[in-house]
């Protein structure tokens, strides 16, 4: 197999998770200039160059192995980070189709799919998985179809119904959130899930966004980077469980700060699910530690700029306020003022 | 936004009814067609002169039939010409372009119980609601209203997949639907999906407002607005260049053509990234973006090449 999986790295306890240069060098850093404002940053979700994140509809990497089991523990602990409304079972089925064709189109030496009319075969060989189903009858599933093929892709995911000229968020395996509950925002619509989001709304970012997303067409998918901060690099960083990480945030230390301090990409994708009429939204995350994001000096400066201009109300939205003196202080040797031309390029 | 769009032969052209025809359509890669929801519709692409005619027609057939797509066309006499090109120049064999499915006429999943009417042609709409409906053991009823018996040309198929449940209203006998009280004393949860002439889908519309039926419950059939547009000329006052933006093309992609490097992101008129700016317009912009405020546009300083374009002569921009 090409991708050499580190089948043992924790995102919990431990935290033994770390990138390899290969996986640093591919990381998706979001900063194309020294200063962040939200903004429709939508665009064609259409092949991006051989080994980079944009490369396949669903990125899979070293961390794959991990991530899902990282996920099972989550689901085992609270079985209500996969939700689904009665109506979204064309929906779930659009999506497993999806998934399925894309891996094994993407990755042949990992995933296989055969179909014979309705009798479907999945193989998943990094996960150890032989499965004969029929599709479109769930019974012959271990499980929902949606809650199946999610157990075995990277990333967040939430399906869209669109109706009355928006879109509500009604089904959902969401384990790696950045702070937010998929058990609080379930059925809520575009707007209203946004609620909490400061400034973006003034700047009729939401507006603009639905708008684009209501007429977005079958096969042609469109995509976006959002990010935050996170101390440790923990997927399960969600409202149910802060006690277990929110502490965290005080933890961190001059000497410590390259270590602790990780900055997580996310690479949302939305797709026109064609049954359904649905919307599939995956939210793939990143995470990359400071020392690791340092090992290229343009982004240690890039990332030092953002967040020294960053606007208040933005840092306090992403939970950033109580570490972000010491980090922009561990920032700032990188950074000797040089002038960076725009682009996210590591180099 | 143009849509991807597939080569496809007409594999066959059935005469339903006088001025009704039906094409049916496949892919010429020998692929299989996507798979698509009820209400959806593709565009046609029609070789009428130099430049193609788009026109939009709903899907009738049955979605999990892969290799084939169904649509059916009324001859229009008035019209520009699609329809019409349809009825008097395809023949069985030709190919043409189309895009892939839009649903702008969606059902409504959280529905309780569904109400779909057609009038004349616009069962074509209805039909593949009907079958999305019956697949998925919805409660709903049909009512199927045409000019006279000869034009009732899905009613078999439409039993076939809803026995009991259609509805026929004949013109010629005199009967019509009462949207009054097909409307009247509906429980919550049951919605309305209406395609047919103009006049009816309004008499629809008014009398469920008027029995305090939600808007949201009340649907008619949409199209897709056309993305391509009349040609106009540009001229490129940075890099000197002069050209003309064909009808099939958006204004960024004609620059794009023209090898000139134009920012873009979203290339649907909603991020911004594309804004250029207009030295000189001889005719109207044409706006057709998400993002300049009235402002912008009334200044008439300001256009999203993305998916803006020019009505009349020529425009010069900044770039
Ligand atoms: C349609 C699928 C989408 C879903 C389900 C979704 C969901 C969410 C959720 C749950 C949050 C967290 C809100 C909270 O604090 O409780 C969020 C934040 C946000 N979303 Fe979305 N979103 C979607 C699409 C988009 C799009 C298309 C944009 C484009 C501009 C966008 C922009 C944002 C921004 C700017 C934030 C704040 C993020 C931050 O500062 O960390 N979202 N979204
Ligand atoms: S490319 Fe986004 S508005 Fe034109």
């Amino acid at each position: 197999m090409s991708i050499a999986f580190k089948p043992d790295e924790t995102f919990r306890g431990d935290y033994t998770y770390r990138n390899s240069p290969a996986a640093i060098r591919r990381f998706p850093f979001p900063f194309h200039q020294d200063q962040y404002m939200y903004s429709v940053n939508m665009e064609p979700h259409t092949k991006g160059p051989a080994g980079s994140v944009f490369e396949n509809a669903f990125d899979i990497d070293e961390h794959y192995i991990a991530e899902m089991r990282d996920r099972a523990i989550t689901l085992e602990r609270d079985p209500g980070r996969c939700v689904s409304l009665p109506h979204m079972m064309d929906a779930e089925w659009d999506t497993l189709e999806l998934i399925m064709e894309s891996l094994s189109r993407d990755y042949p030496d990992m995933f296989t799919l055969a179909k014979d009319g309705a009798r479907w075969s999945w193989i998943n060989r990094p996960l150890g998985i032989e499965q004969t189903f029929t599709f479109g009858d769930a019974a012959t599933l271990p499980c929902p179809p949606f809650e199946y093929i999610t157990r075995q892709c990277q990333g967040d995911f939430v399906i869209m119904d669109q109706r009355d000229n928006d879109l509500f968020a009604d089904a959902g395996m969401i384990t790696s959130q950045a702070d937010w509950s998929l058990m609080f925002d379930a059925g809520m619509s575009f707007m209203e899930w946004h609620g909490p989001v400061p400034l973006a709304h003034e700047l009729g970012v939401f507006e603009r966004a639905l708008k684009y997303l209501l007429m977005l067409q079958q096969g042609r998918p469109v995509r976006r980077l959002n990010w935050t901060m996170t101390i440790n690099p923990r997927l399960d960083t969600s409202p149910e469980t802060y006690p277990e990480w929110g502490p965290d945030r005080a933890s961190v230390t001059p000497d410590n700060v390259g270590d602790k301090v990780h900055l997580r990409v996310e690479l949302q994708a939305l797709f026109r699910l064609p049954r359904s009429n649905g919307m599939l939204f995956s939210i793939r995350g990143y995470l990359a530690s400071m020392n690791e994001l340092a090992t290229y000096p343009r982004w240690a400066k890039r990332l030092h700029r953002v967040l020294s201009t960053l606007p208040n109300e933005l840092a306090e939205y992403k939970g950033l306020v109580r570490y972000k003196p010491t980090t922009l202080e561990w920032l700032s040797k990188f950074d000797d003022g040089e002038v960076l031309p725009a682009g996210t390029q590591p180099e | 936004m143009s849509s991807a769009s597939l080569n496809v032969e007409i594999r066959r052209i059935r005469e339903l009814a006088p001025g009704i025809r039906e094409f049916s359509l496949s892919r010429t890669d020998g692929e299989d067609f996507p798979v698509y929801s009820g209400g959806s519709h593709i565009v046609l692409s029609l070789p009428l002169g130099e430049r193609p005619h788009r026109n939009p027609y709903s899907l009738l057939g049955d979605p999990t039939v892969r290799d084939t797509w169904r649509v059916a066309v009324r001859k229009q006499e008035e019209s520009r010409g699609g329809s019409r090109w349809l009825h008097e120049q395809a023949r069985e064999g030709m190919r043409i372009d189309i895009s892939a499915p839009v649903n702008l006429f969606p059902l409504i999943r959280t529905g309780r119980r569904h109400i779909l009417v057609a009038g004349g042609i616009g069962i074509t709409p209805i039909l593949s609601q009907a079958r999305e409906l019956a697949r998925l053991g919805a409660d709903f009823e049909v009512h199927y209203a045409y000019r006279g018996p000869e034009y009732g040309v899905f009613s078999d198929e439409l039993e076939a997949l809803a026995p009991g449940r259609v509805h026929h209203y004949v013109q010629s006998r005199r009967e019509q639907i009462e949207f009054g009280s097909l409307l009247a004393g509906r429980p919550l949860g049951t919605h309305f999906y209406i395609c047919g002439p103009a006049g009816m889908v309004a008499a629809s519309m008014n009398a469920g407002k008027s029995l305090g039926w939600p808007e949201s419950h009340l649907h008619s059939e949409q199209f897709l607005a056309p993305t391509g547009g009349e040609p106009f000329d540009v001229k490129l006052a940075l890099s000197g260049k002069a050209f003309t933006v064909p009808s099939d093309l958006s204004l960024l992609e004609a620059i794009e053509q023209q090898g000139v490097d134009a920012p873009y992101l979203c290339r649907g008129g909603a991020c911004g990234q594309c804004e250029l700016e207009v030295l000189g317009a001889e005719g109207e912009l044409i706006h057709h973006d998400l993002y300049l405020s009235a402002d912008e546009r009334a200044s008439g300083k300001k256009i999203m090449p993305c998916v803006s374009r020019l009505k009349g002569g020529c425009l010069t921009l900044n770039l």
